[in-house]
Protein backbone atom coordinates (compact mmCIF):
# COMPACT_ATOMS: atom_id res chain seq x y z
CA UNK A 1 0.00 0.00 0.00
CA UNK A 2 1.24 3.94 -0.53
CA UNK A 3 0.11 6.59 0.13
CA UNK A 4 -2.01 6.81 -2.68
CA UNK A 5 -5.37 5.07 -1.75
CA UNK A 6 -6.02 1.97 -4.24
CA UNK A 7 -9.61 1.46 -5.56
CA UNK A 8 -10.94 -2.32 -6.10
CA UNK A 9 -14.63 -2.89 -8.09
CA UNK A 10 -16.52 -5.97 -7.49
CA UNK A 11 -18.34 -8.11 -10.05
CA UNK A 12 -21.65 -8.94 -8.01
CA UNK A 13 -24.82 -7.73 -9.24
CA UNK A 14 -26.90 -5.88 -6.80
CA UNK A 15 -30.03 -7.32 -8.96
CA UNK A 16 -28.75 -10.83 -7.60
CA UNK A 17 -28.25 -10.31 -3.86
CA UNK A 18 -30.24 -12.48 -1.78
CA UNK A 19 -30.83 -9.80 1.14
CA UNK A 20 -30.52 -6.30 1.20
CA UNK A 21 -31.70 -3.33 3.03
CA UNK A 22 -31.21 0.31 4.26
CA UNK A 23 -30.05 1.80 7.49
CA UNK A 24 -31.01 4.87 8.42
CA UNK A 25 -28.81 7.72 9.96
CA UNK A 26 -28.43 7.04 13.41
CA UNK A 27 -29.91 3.31 13.12
CA UNK A 28 -28.27 0.13 14.57
CA UNK A 29 -28.70 -2.98 12.03
CA UNK A 30 -27.99 -6.62 13.29
CA UNK A 31 -27.52 -8.97 10.20
CA UNK A 32 -25.97 -12.79 10.45
CA UNK A 33 -23.32 -13.32 7.56
CA UNK A 34 -22.65 -16.82 6.70
CA UNK A 35 -19.24 -18.29 5.81
CA UNK A 36 -19.06 -18.03 1.94
CA UNK A 37 -21.26 -15.28 1.51
CA UNK A 38 -20.46 -11.73 0.54
CA UNK A 39 -21.68 -8.70 2.45
CA UNK A 40 -21.81 -5.16 0.80
CA UNK A 41 -21.81 -1.69 2.70
CA UNK A 42 -22.49 0.91 0.47
CA UNK A 43 -22.73 4.80 1.66
CA UNK A 44 -25.63 6.05 -0.19
CA UNK A 45 -24.48 9.99 0.23
CA UNK A 46 -20.91 10.23 1.14
CA UNK A 47 -18.76 10.79 4.09
CA UNK A 48 -21.03 8.17 6.47
CA UNK A 49 -19.47 6.95 9.34
CA UNK A 50 -20.28 2.96 9.71
CA UNK A 51 -19.45 1.58 13.18
CA UNK A 52 -19.34 -2.02 13.01
CA UNK A 53 -18.52 -5.19 14.90
CA UNK A 54 -18.41 -8.83 14.06
CA UNK A 55 -19.00 -11.95 16.58
CA UNK A 56 -18.48 -15.16 15.59
CA UNK A 57 -22.02 -16.50 15.47
CA UNK A 58 -21.36 -19.99 17.44
CA UNK A 59 -19.55 -18.00 20.44
CA UNK A 60 -19.66 -14.24 20.33
CA UNK A 61 -16.92 -14.45 23.07
CA UNK A 62 -14.90 -14.87 19.74
CA UNK A 63 -15.20 -10.99 18.34
CA UNK A 64 -13.58 -8.26 15.68
CA UNK A 65 -10.46 -7.43 17.05
CA UNK A 66 -8.65 -4.33 15.40
CA UNK A 67 -5.26 -4.58 17.52
CA UNK A 68 -5.04 -8.17 16.26
CA UNK A 69 -6.03 -6.93 12.79
CA UNK A 70 -3.58 -4.46 12.66
CA UNK A 71 -0.44 -5.98 14.29
CA UNK A 72 -1.29 -9.00 11.84
CA UNK A 73 -0.99 -6.92 8.95
CA UNK A 74 1.48 -4.49 9.62
CA UNK A 75 -0.67 -1.58 8.77
CA UNK A 76 -2.61 0.66 10.33
CA UNK A 77 -5.28 1.18 7.90
CA UNK A 78 -7.82 -1.16 6.30
CA UNK A 79 -8.73 -1.51 2.92
CA UNK A 80 -8.93 -4.38 0.09
CA UNK A 81 -6.86 -7.49 1.11
CA UNK A 82 -7.01 -6.58 4.79
CA UNK A 83 -8.02 -9.91 6.86
CA UNK A 84 -10.45 -9.14 10.19
CA UNK A 85 -9.00 -10.95 12.89
CA UNK A 86 -10.79 -11.59 16.04
CA UNK A 87 -9.58 -11.50 19.35
CA UNK A 88 -8.05 -15.35 18.92
CA UNK A 89 -6.61 -14.59 15.80
CA UNK A 90 -8.64 -16.37 13.55
CA UNK A 91 -9.44 -14.78 10.10
CA UNK A 92 -13.39 -14.22 10.58
CA UNK A 93 -13.79 -11.50 6.85
CA UNK A 94 -11.82 -10.44 4.64
CA UNK A 95 -12.19 -7.20 2.63
CA UNK A 96 -12.58 -8.46 -1.34
CA UNK A 97 -13.93 -4.89 -2.79
CA UNK A 98 -13.61 -1.25 -1.58
CA UNK A 99 -14.11 2.10 -3.76
CA UNK A 100 -13.38 4.36 -0.99
CA UNK A 101 -9.37 3.18 0.07
CA UNK A 102 -9.31 3.64 3.29
CA UNK A 103 -11.27 2.95 6.54
CA UNK A 104 -10.31 3.09 9.97
CA UNK A 105 -10.46 0.97 13.23
CA UNK A 106 -8.80 3.24 15.72
CA UNK A 107 -11.14 5.57 16.48
CA UNK A 108 -14.25 3.54 18.00
CA UNK A 109 -17.78 4.51 18.66
CA UNK A 110 -18.99 8.21 20.04
CA UNK A 111 -20.83 7.22 22.89
CA UNK A 112 -22.73 9.89 25.48
CA UNK A 113 -20.06 10.08 28.05
CA UNK A 114 -16.78 10.20 25.75
CA UNK A 115 -19.25 13.40 24.28
CA UNK A 116 -18.91 15.73 27.48
CA UNK A 117 -15.06 14.85 27.34
CA UNK A 118 -14.81 15.83 23.86
CA UNK A 119 -17.30 18.69 23.47
CA UNK A 120 -18.68 19.13 26.56
CA UNK A 121 -21.65 18.85 28.78
CA UNK A 122 -24.02 19.98 26.23
CA UNK A 123 -23.49 17.23 24.38
CA UNK A 124 -24.02 14.41 26.84
CA UNK A 125 -27.89 14.17 25.84
CA UNK A 126 -26.95 14.31 22.00
CA UNK A 127 -28.13 10.16 19.92
CA UNK A 128 -24.53 8.11 20.06
CA UNK A 129 -23.26 4.56 18.44
CA UNK A 130 -22.94 3.26 22.04
CA UNK A 131 -26.65 3.68 22.44
CA UNK A 132 -27.17 1.96 19.07
CA UNK A 133 -24.83 -0.56 20.08
CA UNK A 134 -26.04 -1.10 23.61
CA UNK A 135 -30.09 -1.08 22.67
CA UNK A 136 -29.48 -3.78 19.61
CA UNK A 137 -27.49 -6.02 21.79
CA UNK A 138 -30.09 -5.84 24.54
CA UNK A 139 -33.28 -6.44 21.94
CA UNK A 140 -31.01 -8.76 19.43
CA UNK A 141 -31.87 -11.80 21.45
CA UNK A 142 -28.22 -12.46 21.42
CA UNK A 143 -25.65 -13.32 24.14
CA UNK A 144 -24.40 -9.73 23.79
CA UNK A 145 -23.68 -6.47 25.87
CA UNK A 146 -21.79 -3.71 26.99
CA UNK A 147 -18.81 -6.23 27.54
CA UNK A 148 -18.99 -7.19 24.02
CA UNK A 149 -18.27 -4.17 22.86
CA UNK A 150 -14.75 -3.52 21.84
CA UNK A 151 -12.84 -1.46 19.22
CA UNK A 152 -14.98 -0.76 16.26
CA UNK A 153 -14.18 -0.68 12.48
CA UNK A 154 -15.66 2.61 11.06
CA UNK A 155 -16.03 2.03 7.52
CA UNK A 156 -15.74 5.25 4.87
CA UNK A 157 -14.49 6.97 7.98
CA UNK A 158 -10.46 8.99 7.94
CA UNK A 159 -8.66 8.69 10.75
CA UNK A 160 -4.93 9.92 9.60
CA UNK A 161 -2.04 8.61 11.99
CA UNK A 162 1.24 11.01 11.26
CA UNK A 163 5.00 9.37 11.28
CA UNK A 164 5.06 11.61 14.79
CA UNK A 165 1.66 10.12 16.44
CA UNK A 166 -0.71 12.89 16.05
CA UNK A 167 -4.48 11.47 15.57
CA UNK A 168 -7.10 13.86 13.83
CA UNK A 169 -10.55 12.48 12.61
CA UNK A 170 -10.66 14.18 9.06
CA UNK A 171 -12.90 14.92 6.12
CA UNK A 172 -13.88 11.40 4.60
CA UNK A 173 -12.67 10.19 1.30
CA UNK A 174 -15.84 8.87 0.51
CA UNK A 175 -18.60 9.77 -1.57
CA UNK A 176 -22.07 8.71 -2.54
CA UNK A 177 -22.47 5.32 -3.99
CA UNK A 178 -18.84 4.16 -2.52
CA UNK A 179 -18.98 0.76 -0.71
CA UNK A 180 -16.48 -2.39 0.91
CA UNK A 181 -17.37 -5.45 0.06
CA UNK A 182 -16.30 -7.88 2.44
CA UNK A 183 -16.63 -12.22 2.56
CA UNK A 184 -17.38 -14.15 5.62
CA UNK A 185 -14.60 -16.78 5.92
CA UNK A 186 -16.65 -17.59 9.45
CA UNK A 187 -20.48 -17.79 10.41
CA UNK A 188 -21.07 -14.31 12.00
CA UNK A 189 -22.71 -11.91 13.76
CA UNK A 190 -22.67 -8.19 12.18
CA UNK A 191 -23.59 -5.19 14.65
CA UNK A 192 -23.64 -1.74 12.49
CA UNK A 193 -24.29 1.70 14.13
CA UNK A 194 -25.08 4.47 11.52
CA UNK A 195 -23.23 6.85 13.25
CA UNK A 196 -25.01 9.82 14.55
CA UNK A 197 -22.14 12.11 15.34
CA UNK A 198 -22.82 16.05 14.49
CA UNK A 199 -19.84 17.43 16.24
CA UNK A 200 -16.82 16.51 14.11
CA UNK A 201 -16.71 15.94 10.56
CA UNK A 202 -17.18 12.14 10.43
CA UNK A 203 -20.07 12.21 8.51
CA UNK A 204 -20.12 15.37 6.98
CA UNK A 205 -21.78 17.50 9.67
CA UNK A 206 -25.01 15.55 7.81
CA UNK A 207 -25.36 11.60 8.87
CA UNK A 208 -26.94 10.16 5.95
CA UNK A 209 -28.59 6.66 5.00
CA UNK A 210 -26.42 3.38 4.01
CA UNK A 211 -27.48 0.20 2.38
CA UNK A 212 -26.50 -3.47 2.92
CA UNK A 213 -26.56 -6.25 0.37
CA UNK A 214 -25.23 -10.35 1.02
CA UNK A 215 -24.89 -12.45 -1.70
CA UNK A 216 -24.78 -16.10 -1.13
CA UNK A 217 -21.75 -17.99 -1.94
CA UNK A 218 -20.96 -18.77 -5.56
CA UNK A 219 -19.45 -22.51 -5.38
CA UNK A 220 -18.86 -21.82 -9.44
CA UNK A 221 -17.15 -18.49 -8.92
CA UNK A 222 -15.59 -18.65 -5.72
CA UNK A 223 -13.06 -15.89 -6.34
CA UNK A 224 -11.64 -16.13 -2.82
CA UNK A 225 -10.04 -13.04 -1.23
CA UNK A 226 -6.08 -13.70 -0.34
CA UNK B 1 13.41 14.72 32.83
CA UNK B 2 14.04 12.71 36.21
CA UNK B 3 11.64 11.45 38.25
CA UNK B 4 10.86 12.83 41.65
CA UNK B 5 12.21 10.94 44.86
CA UNK B 6 9.68 8.71 46.39
CA UNK B 7 9.81 10.04 50.46
CA UNK B 8 9.86 6.43 53.15
CA UNK B 9 6.51 8.24 54.39
CA UNK B 10 5.19 7.75 51.36
CA UNK B 11 6.17 4.27 49.45
CA UNK B 12 4.02 1.34 49.89
CA UNK B 13 6.16 -1.31 48.49
CA UNK B 14 8.58 -1.98 45.51
CA UNK B 15 8.78 -5.27 43.53
CA UNK B 16 10.23 -6.77 40.76
CA UNK B 17 8.83 -8.34 38.15
CA UNK B 18 10.89 -10.50 36.12
CA UNK B 19 10.21 -10.60 31.95
CA UNK B 20 8.04 -12.96 30.33
CA UNK B 21 5.83 -12.56 34.07
CA UNK B 22 2.12 -11.46 35.02
CA UNK B 23 0.79 -9.33 37.62
CA UNK B 24 -2.11 -7.63 38.65
CA UNK B 25 -2.91 -5.26 41.78
CA UNK B 26 -5.65 -2.84 42.86
CA UNK B 27 -3.84 0.97 43.12
CA UNK B 28 -6.60 2.89 45.50
CA UNK B 29 -7.16 6.14 44.42
CA UNK B 30 -4.51 8.73 44.11
CA UNK B 31 -1.96 5.83 44.55
CA UNK B 32 0.80 5.61 42.12
CA UNK B 33 2.73 3.48 39.89
CA UNK B 34 6.28 3.56 39.15
CA UNK B 35 7.09 1.48 36.20
CA UNK B 36 11.03 1.50 35.91
CA UNK B 37 12.81 -0.46 32.97
CA UNK B 38 15.86 -2.09 34.41
CA UNK B 39 18.14 -3.21 31.55
CA UNK B 40 16.31 -1.50 28.67
CA UNK B 41 14.40 -2.95 25.71
CA UNK B 42 11.21 -3.60 28.61
CA UNK B 43 7.57 -4.28 27.62
CA UNK B 44 4.72 -4.13 29.49
CA UNK B 45 1.18 -4.44 28.27
CA UNK B 46 -1.06 -3.36 30.24
CA UNK B 47 -5.11 -3.03 30.98
CA UNK B 48 -6.76 -1.04 33.75
CA UNK B 49 -10.30 -1.84 35.12
CA UNK B 50 -12.70 -0.01 37.50
CA UNK B 51 -11.95 -1.92 40.64
CA UNK B 52 -15.74 -0.74 41.62
CA UNK B 53 -17.26 -2.27 38.83
CA UNK B 54 -14.65 -3.66 36.19
CA UNK B 55 -17.44 -3.21 33.19
CA UNK B 56 -15.70 0.32 33.03
CA UNK B 57 -12.39 -0.25 31.50
CA UNK B 58 -9.59 1.49 29.92
CA UNK B 59 -10.89 2.31 26.12
CA UNK B 60 -7.77 2.81 23.62
CA UNK B 61 -10.36 4.88 21.01
CA UNK B 62 -11.16 7.40 23.70
CA UNK B 63 -8.07 7.80 25.26
CA UNK B 64 -6.60 8.47 21.32
CA UNK B 65 -9.18 10.79 20.15
CA UNK B 66 -9.97 12.96 23.53
CA UNK B 67 -6.42 13.75 23.22
CA UNK B 68 -5.81 13.73 19.03
CA UNK B 69 -2.40 11.54 20.13
CA UNK B 70 -2.17 7.47 18.68
CA UNK B 71 0.66 7.25 21.22
CA UNK B 72 1.05 8.25 25.48
CA UNK B 73 3.58 10.10 27.51
CA UNK B 74 3.57 12.35 30.24
CA UNK B 75 0.39 15.08 30.40
CA UNK B 76 -2.10 12.71 28.84
CA UNK B 77 -4.58 10.56 30.79
CA UNK B 78 -6.20 7.18 30.04
CA UNK B 79 -9.26 7.21 29.51
CA UNK B 80 -12.28 4.61 30.73
CA UNK B 81 -15.42 4.06 27.96
CA UNK B 82 -17.45 6.00 30.69
CA UNK B 83 -15.71 9.57 30.15
CA UNK B 84 -13.74 9.17 33.20
CA UNK B 85 -9.87 9.04 34.09
CA UNK B 86 -8.74 5.82 35.22
CA UNK B 87 -4.85 6.99 35.48
CA UNK B 88 -3.13 10.00 34.72
CA UNK B 89 0.74 9.85 33.37
CA UNK B 90 2.68 12.01 35.82
CA UNK B 91 6.12 11.31 34.35
CA UNK B 92 7.92 9.62 31.59
CA UNK B 93 11.55 9.80 30.29
CA UNK B 94 10.30 7.56 27.57
CA UNK B 95 7.67 9.65 25.05
CA UNK B 96 6.15 7.37 23.42
CA UNK B 97 4.15 4.34 24.68
CA UNK B 98 2.09 2.00 22.05
CA UNK B 99 -1.22 2.02 22.42
CA UNK B 100 -2.48 0.05 18.85
CA UNK B 101 -0.72 -3.22 18.23
CA UNK B 102 -2.48 -5.08 20.91
CA UNK B 103 -0.77 -8.14 21.83
CA UNK B 104 1.31 -11.60 20.74
CA UNK B 105 -0.92 -14.90 21.47
CA UNK B 106 0.61 -18.58 21.59
CA UNK B 107 0.40 -19.02 17.35
CA UNK B 108 2.46 -15.78 17.36
CA UNK B 109 5.25 -16.94 19.86
CA UNK B 110 5.73 -20.44 17.95
CA UNK B 111 6.07 -19.12 14.85
CA UNK B 112 8.60 -16.69 16.49
CA UNK B 113 10.28 -18.50 18.90
CA UNK B 114 9.28 -22.02 18.34
CA UNK B 115 8.83 -24.78 20.86
CA UNK B 116 10.04 -23.79 23.92
CA UNK B 117 7.84 -25.99 26.87
CA UNK B 118 8.15 -25.79 30.61
CA UNK B 119 8.63 -29.85 30.46
CA UNK B 120 12.22 -28.92 29.25
CA UNK B 121 12.80 -25.49 30.28
CA UNK B 122 10.92 -25.11 33.63
CA UNK B 123 10.57 -21.64 34.19
CA UNK B 124 12.06 -20.18 31.05
CA UNK B 125 9.71 -21.59 28.83
CA UNK B 126 8.13 -18.91 26.24
CA UNK B 127 4.64 -17.45 27.50
CA UNK B 128 2.77 -14.96 25.74
CA UNK B 129 0.32 -11.86 26.59
CA UNK B 130 -2.48 -12.90 25.48
CA UNK B 131 -2.81 -16.07 28.07
CA UNK B 132 -1.22 -14.37 30.76
CA UNK B 133 -3.81 -11.94 30.98
CA UNK B 134 -6.32 -13.98 31.01
CA UNK B 135 -4.75 -15.70 33.53
CA UNK B 136 -4.78 -12.62 35.91
CA UNK B 137 -8.09 -11.42 34.67
CA UNK B 138 -9.51 -15.16 35.77
CA UNK B 139 -8.02 -14.18 39.22
CA UNK B 140 -10.66 -11.37 39.12
CA UNK B 141 -13.59 -12.51 37.84
CA UNK B 142 -12.77 -11.13 34.78
CA UNK B 143 -12.12 -13.30 31.35
CA UNK B 144 -12.10 -13.13 27.50
CA UNK B 145 -14.92 -10.48 26.58
CA UNK B 146 -13.23 -8.17 29.01
CA UNK B 147 -9.90 -8.22 27.51
CA UNK B 148 -9.82 -5.07 24.99
CA UNK B 149 -6.85 -3.69 23.06
CA UNK B 150 -4.27 -3.00 25.65
CA UNK B 151 -0.95 -0.37 26.54
CA UNK B 152 2.57 -1.28 25.31
CA UNK B 153 4.20 0.65 28.14
CA UNK B 154 8.36 1.48 27.03
CA UNK B 155 6.99 0.11 23.05
CA UNK B 156 7.47 2.59 20.25
CA UNK B 157 5.40 1.70 17.22
CA UNK B 158 5.15 4.33 14.27
CA UNK B 159 3.79 4.48 11.27
CA UNK B 160 4.39 5.98 7.66
CA UNK B 161 2.20 8.00 5.95
CA UNK B 162 0.47 4.80 4.29
CA UNK B 163 -0.05 3.36 7.64
CA UNK B 164 2.97 0.75 7.17
CA UNK B 165 4.00 0.30 10.86
CA UNK B 166 7.72 0.11 11.59
CA UNK B 167 8.58 -1.69 15.79
CA UNK B 168 11.71 1.12 16.85
CA UNK B 169 13.81 -0.78 18.33
CA UNK B 170 15.86 0.56 21.44
CA UNK B 171 13.60 2.79 22.21
CA UNK B 172 13.50 2.33 25.92
CA UNK B 173 16.84 2.25 27.62
CA UNK B 174 18.22 1.00 31.26
CA UNK B 175 16.32 2.99 33.71
CA UNK B 176 13.87 4.62 31.27
CA UNK B 177 10.60 4.74 33.83
CA UNK B 178 6.81 6.11 33.60
CA UNK B 179 4.49 6.84 36.45
CA UNK B 180 0.49 6.25 36.46
CA UNK B 181 -1.27 7.89 39.31
CA UNK B 182 -4.94 6.17 39.84
CA UNK B 183 -7.67 8.72 39.38
CA UNK B 184 -10.30 5.97 40.95
CA UNK B 185 -9.59 2.66 42.40
CA UNK B 186 -8.42 0.89 39.66
CA UNK B 187 -7.35 -2.51 39.28
CA UNK B 188 -3.71 -2.74 37.09
CA UNK B 189 -3.76 -6.18 34.99
CA UNK B 190 0.01 -6.30 33.72
CA UNK B 191 2.23 -8.96 31.27
CA UNK B 192 6.15 -8.64 30.49
CA UNK B 193 6.00 -10.38 27.57
CA UNK B 194 7.52 -8.99 24.40
CA UNK B 195 5.77 -6.91 22.47
CA UNK B 196 4.16 -8.26 19.49
CA UNK B 197 6.01 -6.51 16.68
CA UNK B 198 9.37 -6.75 18.29
CA UNK B 199 11.41 -8.74 15.62
CA UNK B 200 14.10 -9.83 18.09
CA UNK B 201 14.66 -13.46 17.25
CA UNK B 202 15.15 -15.15 20.36
CA UNK B 203 12.87 -15.10 23.56
CA UNK B 204 14.41 -12.38 25.79
CA UNK B 205 11.54 -10.71 28.23
CA UNK B 206 13.00 -8.08 30.27
CA UNK B 207 12.39 -7.38 34.14
CA UNK B 208 10.40 -4.31 35.43
CA UNK B 209 10.63 -2.73 38.46
CA UNK B 210 7.06 -1.57 40.01
CA UNK B 211 7.10 0.71 42.91
CA UNK B 212 3.75 1.89 44.34
CA UNK B 213 3.22 4.84 46.17
CA UNK B 214 0.47 7.50 47.99
CA UNK B 215 0.85 10.33 45.89
CA UNK B 216 -0.94 14.17 46.34
CA UNK B 217 -4.72 14.45 44.80
CA UNK B 218 -4.54 16.10 41.95
CA UNK B 219 -4.39 19.85 42.06
CA UNK B 220 -6.30 22.51 39.96
CA UNK B 221 -2.77 22.92 37.91
CA UNK B 222 -1.99 19.46 37.35
CA UNK B 223 -0.18 19.19 34.41
CA UNK B 224 -2.46 16.34 33.04
CA UNK B 225 -5.65 18.10 34.31
CA UNK B 226 -4.20 21.49 32.24
CA UNK B 227 -2.44 19.75 29.17
CA UNK B 228 -6.38 19.50 27.29
CA UNK B 229 -10.02 21.22 28.28
CA UNK B 230 -11.36 18.02 27.17
CA UNK B 231 -8.90 16.74 30.52
CA UNK B 232 -10.35 19.01 32.44
CA UNK B 233 -13.72 17.81 31.75
CA UNK B 234 -12.42 14.03 32.28
CA UNK B 235 -11.66 14.99 35.29
CA UNK B 236 -14.24 16.95 36.06
CA UNK B 237 -16.54 13.58 34.90
CA UNK B 238 -14.52 11.56 37.53
CA UNK B 239 -14.50 13.56 40.45
CA UNK B 240 -18.01 13.37 40.34
CA UNK B 241 -18.03 9.83 41.28
CA UNK B 242 -16.27 10.69 44.88
CA UNK B 243 -18.62 13.56 45.83
CA UNK B 244 -19.66 12.82 49.20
Amino acid sequence: MNTSQIFTHSRLDPERAAHTGVVAAGEPWVGRIHEGQVLRIVDLEGNQAVDTLFFNAADPSERYSSTDTIRLQGSLYLTTGTVLRSNLGAPMLTIVADTCGRHDTLGGACSSESNTVRYGEHTKYMHSCRDSFLLAAATSGLPLDKRDLTSNINFFMNVPVTPQGALSFEDGLSAGGKYVELRAQMDVICLVSNCPQLNNPCNAYNPTPIRWLVWNAEPENPSRGS
Amino acid sequence: MSATEISNDRELFTETVPGGAMWSHVLRRHQSLRLTDLTGGANVAMLLYNRDLPLERYNMPDTLKAQHTAFLTAGCVLYSDMGRILCSVTHDSCGWHDTFCGLGDAALAQSKYGTQRYQEHRNEFVRNTRDELLIELSKWGLGLRDLVPNLNLFSKVSPDESGQLRFVSGHSNAGACVELRAEMNVLVVLSTCPHPLDPAPRYAPKPVQLRVYRSAPPAADDPCRTSRPENARGFQNTERMFLA
